[in-house]
């Protein structure tokens, strides 16, 4: 509670979250419940909060403030604008394939590239990571294989078996659920007195789950090194951030936790990946956990099985896509003569062929037998389960086609 | 439609859930609702089912009629808590003082090539609960009479919606706000020679093993068993006594499955009318496969024609 008021003194509509705008301070009870004078019937103040904001590249590809070290390096940031372009030609191919009956409901990434990215090239590979299921930058970078993230859409298990560090965690489709796994392994991690953290993804919508306050609280109370995601890309499915939240940010969530809350810009991959960087060094020194909300916004429908059409506008998308992630770097980094039309023409020619060559792993890859659904049940599988496992063999190919 | 009807009919029904308002619903299946009825009356909540099933325990317990969804049978896990704890026993509790006219309605089951976590039927899960029903109908017409009653049932009822019927069967419905009733099968077909007992989408299947068993001359009697909780025991027996054979067919794994109670309740009461053992013909136990193998998990007409076949080896 705080007696600052901003000049806005209307209730805050989630609709500031899209003007990027910094900061906030809470409306004061003494002024807006008591409506009385500060100080009056003995009302005073206990504790304030504010939110900082974080951006360094704003959407024309100006620079607004004094950059960190590894943005000073033109190889770094190319490195960034590659992963970026590459996981977005992927996302592409893996639309294409879906459209055309090759691949089965699929969840885009499009417009998310600079958080995905960003918090990929902050982490270290002894980092454990546990994405929701559109973190496709994140999970490139940390080594995943196009084929994997093609045969887990594509309805095989064995794409969650991938190419990335080993203690990973998989695709994550029930919401919220894995901010919990994230501070399970940081708890772990602190058990063992090992310098490593967690980072957990979620979106805005699972902000809204039980699971994600649990998950922040225990962080909070344990001071695990634990750096939350919260990608907020505006749209939970068809549900607006302003009919998810009456709170202002997301990032002040991270407040009743009792641990520090920052919101950075989502589509700056330079702010995203020195927010996290940050969090992460202060986790692995034991400074204990951090919310991180990205401001984004999804670029595309929900999945491949929605049609974002039915309930929102063409105009908000058409501005969304003026401050979309590529833009504002490609133009920086021509300003500094470290990218050029033709290089970046020779860049997703590179990745075209990677992609094509993925689809063409994953169409070769035969399917799993039916034994599959067996084998990886139990370490020891029980007896009971070789009469059914005969039975699946016998009748294999029997059942209908799915459509 | 049977919500469109209640909605216009009891002005104490809701709808609320996970984009069920401005979106229609991931199955389209409150597509209209919100322009007809507004968004007092047609909710898009926050994402969290928990909420969604603890909103209804308090909505009902003054006076509303929820229908809420879960967007998938998949998703039904956080608000088991309040299902189990409170939804289903409230009544019961408060000797009747306070009750929670609730449906809780999710789609259920898979062959619809669906990602990870959308295509569960754990209907024993929520049968095992006292004081659920829980209600699974098999075509779009007795959905709609199902809801209707559902809806207008004074406890809470869980009911389930075959995500493959949502494409797979077209039937022309009258409006005509008639509801069928709880707690009783539908026979589906009548035959004399085995009794085959299902619900859900699996229901499909069933119905063609059937055709080809009658092409081989042998007579099966479908019995679609519909509320899946309470399980209408009577119907079941009295077709055992006519065929003296009995096969469950669900999709659902097979351990402690309803298909399990089911032959308990043959077991217990009409064992001396059966002439063979019974067959259960189920999904396995283990998790249901991403897409690529869920029709070798759900169980296919040749297994549920072997199955009867079995049964008849019997004289």
């Amino acid at each position: 509670m705080n007696q600052r008021v901003r000049s806005r003194d209307c209730p805050l509509s989630g609709n500031d979250n899209l003007s990027n705008e910094p900061g906030y301070t809470a409306a004061s009870f003494d002024q807006h419940v008591m409506r009385s004078t500060p100080g009056a019937y003995g009302v005073k103040t206990v504790a304030e909060f504010k939110v900082e904001y974080l951006r360094y590249l704003d959407p024309q590809g100006n620079i607004t403030g004094e950059l960190p070290a590894f943005a000073k390096d033109d190889a770094a940031l190319l490195k960034m604008f590659a992963a970026m372009l590459r996981a977005r030609i992927f996302d592409t191919k893996a639309i294409n394939l879906q459209r055309t009956g090759k691949l089965g409901t699929y969840a885009s990434c499009l417009g998310q590239e600079a958080t995905h990215v960003g918090v990929g090239a902050a982490t270290r590979p002894e980092d454990s990571v546990a994405v929701v299921y559109r973190e496709i930058g994140t999970m490139f970078w940390r080594g995943v294989r196009m084929t994997d993230v093609l045969l887990y859409w594509g309805g095989d298990e064995r794409g969650n078996d991938f190419g990335g560090p080993k203690h990973d965690f998989p695709w994550c489709v029930p919401i919220a659920t894995q901010m919990l796994h994230a501070a399970g392994a940081a708890m772990a991690f602190k058990a063992r007195k090992e310098r490593r953290c967690a980072i957990g993804f979620i979106g805005d919508g699972g902000t809204s789950e039980g699971s994600f306050y649990e998950a922040i609280n225990l962080a909070g109370v344990k001071h695990l090194p634990v750096v939350f995601m919260v990608v907020n890309n505006k749209w939970a499915i068809s549900v607006p951030i302003e009919e998810q939240t009456a709170a202002r940010t997301l990032a002040q969530k991270a407040i009743a936790a009792g641990i520090p809350g920052l919101q950075v810009d989502g589509n700056d991959v330079i702010a995203v990946r020195d927010a996290t960087s940050r969090a992460l060094e202060k986790a692995r020194n034991g400074g204990g956990p951090t919310v991180i909300e990205t401001l984004t916004y999804r670029l595309s429908d929900h999945t491949t099985a929605d049609d974002a059409t039915r309930y929102r506008g063409v105009d908000e998308v058409n501005d969304a896509w003026q401050v979309e992630p590529l833009i504002r770097l490609r133009k920086l980094l021509t300003a500094r003569g470290a990218l050029d039309e033709a290089q970046e023409q020779a860049m997703k020619a590179e990745f075209t062929r990677e992609v094509e060559a993925a689809a063409q792993e994953y169409f070769n890859t035969a399917k799993q037998t039916t034994d599959s659904m067996f084998d990886y049940l139990f370490a020891n599988p029980p007896r009971q389960l070789e009469t059914q496992k005969a039975i699946a063999r016998r009748y294999a190919g029997t059942g209908r086609p799915s459509h | 439609m049977a919500q469109a009807w209640e909605l216009e009919h009891d002005p104490s029904v809701i709808v609320l859930g996970e984009d069920v308002g401005r979106s229609g619903g991931v199955f389209r299946a409150t597509s209209g609702l919100i322009e007809r009825f507004g968004s007092d009356r047609v909710v898009d909540t926050p994402l969290a089912e928990n909420m969604i099933a603890g909103m209804c325990v308090g909505m009902s317990a003054q006076g509303m009629k929820p229908v809420a969804e879960i967007q998938f049978m998949g998703f039904i896990y956080p608000a088991v808590d309040q299902i189990v704890n409170h939804m289903s026993r409230l009544r019961h509790r408060t000797r009747g003082r306070l009750t929670c006219p609730v449906v809780l309605r999710m789609p259920h089951g898979g062959g619809i090539h669906a990602p990870e976590h959308h295509s569960e039927s754990v209907e024993s899960m929520l049968a095992h609960i006292p004081g659920l029903r829980v209600v699974c109908p098999s075509s779009p017409g007795r959905a709609y009479g199902l809801l209707l009653a559902a809806i207008r049932d004074p406890d809470p009822v869980i009911f389930l919606e075959p995500a493959r019927i949502y494409r797979l069967v077209k039937q022309e419905i009258a409006d005509d706000g008639k509801a069928l009733p709880l707690d009783v099968c539908y026979i589906l077909r009548e035959g004399d020679d085995v009794t085959v007992v299902t619900w859900g989408a699996i229901t499909v299947e069933v119905l063609k093993a059937a055709e080809q068993l009658a092409a081989q001359g042998i007579s099966a009697e479908v019995i679609d068993l519909t509320t899946v909780s309470p399980i209408d025991s009577e119907t079941i027996l009295d077709s055992v006594a006519k065929t003296g054979r009995l096969v469950i067919v669900h999709e659902a794994a097979r351990n402690c499955g309803v298909g399990a109670e089911i032959a308990a309740i043959v077991a217990e009461q009409g064992l001396f009318d059966l002439v063979a053992p019974i067959q259960r013909v189920t999904g396995f136990d283990t998790i249901m496969p991403l897409y690529r193998l869920e029709n070798d998990y759900i169980p296919s007409v040749p297994r549920i024609v072997d199955a009867v076949k079995a049964t008849m080896e019997h004289p």
